[in-house]
């Protein structure tokens, strides 16, 4: 089996289209969620946090109004996760490069546009360019056309686990010997009225709409749900001999990874963890490291009642009574869906490359229920060689990425 | 009336294929000489029919040039 790093981080979030502005701004604990104005006062949540100014460089404009929002923000992350890894596609194997780039609902806010246009105007002004905006896969579909990479390529769904198993199926990819590069991750656009309305519907969303700021707080007592992002994240994935023998700075190892499924309810998870426990427990047994050894948990975390309760005991579980310090990146940036497990992977290798571990914001009162060890409300440096991610999704799918230092 | 159809269209596909006006000329061909794909002139199509308050038929489908697309846009809209 081949051994899988990663060469290159790109990210689009409320916080920063940068890894520099992204990285700086979860380090100083700032929240990235608004209040938005475009939606009826009747919707429940009001707030969101909303990835501001994505204009991929090198796709022509023509090109920009013939992608759907979440296409236009995997290719930035994947532009800069591209230029990161310093690759060519004129010196590799195009067939050995690949794209797996999930997302969890695709391009909803193109299917909005054009249920209005079609209940108005009837089926003639409903757009021909809605399928090639509005599919799922379009975003690997896109990122393949706009690097050339004529290997693998897919788009895995599963909800908020889309972003970490679609890199956990990328890693596998390269870990058979099927492919020597993949660009992989998740990404998502889904702050419409449709988007606020159906996830207050069914009361997953935070509804503290006059302290935004204050809405998303992970394993607090006082947490009431989740607030809507969008954003993106891309790693390059490579061999670990491919990676090499081109010379590519290796920025961390993806060592480990598993998917479990709680087999239990649509939405609602094992209130005992287990499923999420299991996914832990079979990534560190594939990374070949000890439980006892992982120095910080980035918690799916999503700041509601159910989710932080078991995937607390998740951690209990696995860790017993002395676990690692574990901190979420949603209090700060909301949940991106599709892309969080992405765009918290990236947050991941960033922890062990600067050896400090982002707060968990929001952190007030703890909740007997959430037996964890929160990093509260402010960063720690630490040294962090083993970083594991956590990404539970509605249809109760569990996936963890466990990160190592490369040496 | 005709001359005015004709300087709206063109200016409506500079602005929708991104191109200067005076590549617009009446024998420019959609796909060889402006880029633009089936779905890029089906998207064209529905543009003009809005503008024009026209519905466009299956006629069009063997539109290929601008001025073909010009010459259909003035019999519809004269009728």
């Amino acid at each position: 089996m081949n051994r899988v790093v990663i060469t290159g981080m790109g990210v689009v979030s409320p916080v920063g289209n940068t890894r520099e502005a992204f990285w700086n701004s979860l380090v100083a604990g700032r929240s990235g969620i608004r209040a938005v104005d475009f939606v009826d006062e009747r919707t429940a949540s009001r707030i969101a946090g909303i990835a501001e100014d994505v204009i991929p460089d090198n796709v022509p404009s023509k090109e920009v109004k013939r992608q759907g929002r979440f296409i236009l923000f995997a290719l930035e992350a994947a532009n800069q996760a591209w230029n990161q890894a310093g690759l060519d596609i004129n010196t590799e194997d195009p067939y050995r490069c690949g794209a797996l780039v999930g997302t969890g609902i695709g391009g909803v806010q193109d299917i909005e546009e054009n249920a209005l246009r079609l209940h108005e105007g009837g089926p003639r002004r409903v757009s021909p360019l809605l399928m090639v905006k509005g599919l799922s896969n379009m975003a690997a579909g896109a990122v393949a056309i706009h690097f050339g990479l004529q290997g693998p390529n897919a788009c895995i769904v599963t909800a908020c686990a889309t972003g970490a198993q679609s890199i956990a199926a990328a890693a596998n990819t390269i870990r058979l010997g099927q492919a020597d590069v993949m660009l992989t991750g998740g990404t998502e656009a889904t702050i419409i009225p449709y988007g606020l309305a159906a996830f207050s519907a069914m009361r997953a969303l935070s509804t503290r709409n006059d302290t935004p700021e204050k809405a998303s707080r992970p394993f607090d007592r006082d947490r009431d749900g989740f607030v809507l992002s969008e954003g993106a994240g891309i790693l390059v994935l490579e061999s670990e001999a491919h990676a090499r023998q081109r010379g590519a700075v290796i920025l961390a190892e993806l060592a480990g990874s598993a998917e479990t499924c709680d087999a239990y309810h649509p939405v609602a998870p094992r209130p005992d963890g287990s499923g999420a426990a299991a996914a832990m427990r079979l990534a560190l047994r594939q990374a070949g490291i000890p439980p006892e050894k992982v120095d910080y948990c980035n918690a799916h975390g999503t700041s509601t009642k159910l989710n932080d309760a078991a995937e607390s005991l998740a951690f209990l579980e696995v860790f017993g009574p002395a676990p690692p310090p574990v901190s979420s990146t949603k209090s700060m940036i909301g949940h991106l869906l599709g892309a969080a497990g992405a765009v918290e992977a990236v947050a991941c290798v960033l922890t062990i490359r600067y050896n400090t571990i982002h707060p968990n914001i929001n952190y007030d009162t703890p909740d007997p229920e959430c037996p964890v060890n929160v990093v509260a409300n402010t960063a720690r440096e630490a040294k962090v060689d083993i970083a594991v991610s956590n990404s539970l999704g509605f249809g109760g799918h569990n996936a963890t990425l466990v990160f190592k230092r490369y040496e | 009336m005709s001359e005015d159809i004709s300087s709206k269209v063109k200016q409506l596909i500079a602005e929708r294929f991104e191109r200067s006006i005076e590549e617009i000329t009446d024998d420019a061909r959609f796909n060889e000489d402006l880029g633009a794909d089936s779905l890029d002139t089906t998207e064209l199509m529905m543009a003009l029919e809005e503008e024009f308050h026209i519905e466009i038929d299956d006629e069009a489908n063997s539109i290929t040039t601008v001025g073909e697309a010009i010459a259909y846009i003035q019999k519809r809209a004269a009728n």
